[in-house]
């Protein structure tokens, strides 16, 4: 899939109607995420129920492939139990580097797979993959994340991965 | 296209006074890459340039048959690379009008300029309280080295604001200047905005009050002809991946009086005349920097560089990028919702733009899929970015071997990225 198809299947729908987007009353878990290369800055809130997401949003200022990421997320994990949403991060990260093949070892994430094309932007991954580290973050009770350094998903899954040899 | 369009770049084109399509053949990247099919439109010339070929082929003849290392050897191939090494910094004294060829340094690049100026100069002559002069438009590299040594010495940041443009306010900076005022650091032209500053005013109005000027020339050497005796400042960084040389070589101009009062900035071997485990005698400028073997190949590339632009003529690629600069204004400017960030009356050859509410990145991805490439980000120039309420930009920058087409080819993309966004 090419940026152009990745860009009209799914991330300009999202992008102009983002899914659970705003603040969220009653959050019992938040974290910020920064991608300092681009600027994108986004908070995600969440509202725990024993095990189980009972709500979800986002807000903040992003490109579209980071909104629109962040967008189906918050539709993917609410519901979910800590466990299986901790699931979905890897399987996206794990998609998103090239390591997951969509069509097999990341069937679960279903309709996230149309994200799998970003694995050929390299520049762009960062972008798809904020809002799950930010996610973790909330989940873990971090107070933020970032796109570089330790947190950094290209450098930490750098190997085989293509622009980072 | 319209009859009114097709006639305005008929103008464009005999308005330009260089065969494009000729130098274009000198550019082997540009011949042979295509993007996503299509031929590479390359408008990322404020990041880095292409080589020509006789770059390109410079470096491959030293490596092949010149290489040894310099300054020491007796034997033949040590006396033919120092030939060669320092026959570059006699170009780069040409290319820059220095006075003395001792007055140019080799660096790697132009950060590593400042970074010299910075220790050799600024940690020696800046004390508590004092004051370092910079404006709104500089690259990290000349706001980063500065802070650091304003922390160490208990010294301040003075910033020059600029209007709406992306001009300075000359009134202010003049204000600015006083007698705590140790250092003024400025960059020649902006790379975010494009801006030309008046190096030569803002030089004169320093000096008048007994100040040292370094500038940082990075952006100004791919598009204007640098003449620092001119321009009377006191230091000028440059750096060669920007003006059609190899990367990990720049150079640092500066009065030999300055250099000679300096510490040296790194130790090792061939800064120093003699060493004892009791003292070391440095060596004299422009030796004193240059510690350990440098990047030989890189500098006799640059000088290849240097002479490459000289023989294309600093009037011919000013006039055809001014050229281009204009035709990309006008049709970008045509299209609703396209908002140009720097509009400054003196500009270099760079655009830099918003696209109605599109993320640059976004934009950028998708001109990549018609194979142009333009850089999308805060151009390590944050707080102009802050200045104008934008976390980032896409900028075009050209250099004189792009051509209206490809202008034309921008703009009709980035009209693409509206629709497919509308």
């Amino acid at each position: 899939m090419d940026a152009k198809q990745l860009y009209q299947e799914v991330i300009l729908d999202h992008n102009k109607k983002p899914r659970n987007w705003g603040k969220l009353d009653g959050a019992t878990h938040r974290a910020e995420g920064l991608n300092p290369l681009c600027g994108d800055h986004i908070w995600v809130a969440l509202k725990l129920d024993g095990d189980r997401i009972d709500a979800i949003a986002c807000e903040g200022e992003s490109c579209a492939i980071c909104k629109a990421s962040a967008s189906m997320m918050t539709v993917a994990v609410k519901g979910k139990t800590v466990a299986d949403a901790e699931e979905l991060v890897a399987g996206f990260r794990g998609m998103t580097t090239g390591k997951l093949d969509p069509a097999t070892d990341a069937k679960h994430l279903g309709r996230l797979t149309v994200f799998a094309g970003v694995k050929d932007l390299p520049t762009r991954v960062k972008c798809a993959i904020l809002p799950w580290h930010t996610l973790h973050a909330a989940l873990e009770r971090q107070d933020g994340t970032t796109t570089e350094g330790a947190a950094d998903p290209v450098a930490i899954d750098a190997q085989g991965f293509p622009g980072n040899a | 296209m319209t009859a009114a369009t097709a006639s305005l770049r008929a103008d464009r084109r005999r308005a330009t006074p260089l065969d494009v399509e000729r130098i274009r053949a000198d550019f082997p990247i540009l011949r042979n890459v295509r993007v996503e099919g299509r031929p590479l439109v390359f408008l990322d010339n404020a990041a880095s340039s292409q080589m020509p070929q006789a770059v390109l082929d410079r470096i491959v003849r030293y490596r092949t048959w010149e290489h040894a290392n310099i300054h020491r050897g007796v034997h033949y191939l040590s006396e033919t690379a120092t030939a060669a090494y320092e026959g570059a910094r006699r170009i780069a004294q040409r290319f820059l009008n220095a006075r003395e060829e001792r007055e140019v340094i080799f660096t790697s690049n132009c950060t590593d300029g400042i970074n010299l100026v910075m220790h050799g100069y600024g940690r020696k002559v800046v004390g508590a309280g004092d004051e370092i002069v910079l404006t709104h438009l500089e690259h990290h590299a000349n706001i980063v080295p500065w802070q650091m040594l304003c922390e160490e010495k208990g010294a301040r940041l003075r910033v020059v604001p600029v209007n709406d443009a992306g001009e300075l306010l000359i009134d202010e900076y003049e204000r600015l200047l006083n007698p705590r005022t140790k250092l003024v650091a400025i960059t020649h032209v902006s790379n975010a905005l494009g801006t030309i500053n008046p190096v030569k005013a803002i030089v004169a109005a320093a000096h008048r009050r007994g100040v040292p000027v370094l500038v940082d020339g990075a952006q100004a050497a791919p598009h204007l002809r640098i003449d620092v005796q001119d321009l009377d400042c006191d230091f000028y960084a440059i750096t060669g991946h920007k003006i059609f040389g190899p990367t990990g070589i720049g150079v640092l101009y500066g009065k030999a009086g300055l250099l000679e009062a300096m510490q040296p900035y790194k130790g090792g071997g061939d800064m120093i005349l003699s060493v004892t485990f009791e003292k070391t005698t440095y060596n004299v400028i422009p030796h004193k920097f240059e510690a350990g073997t440098p990047p030989i190949a890189e500098a006799i590339g640059l000088g290849a560089a240097m002479e490459y632009m000289t023989a294309v003529g600093h009037d011919r690629i000013a006039a055809h990028e001014h050229a281009l600069l204009e035709y990309a204004t006008e049709l970008l400017g045509a299209i609703p919702g396209v908002r140009l960030i720097g509009t400054a009356r003196q500009k270099a050859s760079v655009l830099s733009f918003y696209v109605g509410d599109i993320h640059p990145h976004d934009v950028g991805t998708l001109l990549n899929q018609d194979g142009i490439a333009v850089r999308t980000g805060h151009h390590c120039a944050q707080p102009v970015m802050a200045r104008f309420g934008v976390p980032a930009t896409a900028r075009a920058s050209f250099a004189f071997y792009n051509t209206f087409d490809e202008v034309e080819a921008l703009a009709a993309s980035v009209r693409k990225v509206q629709q497919l966004f509308a």
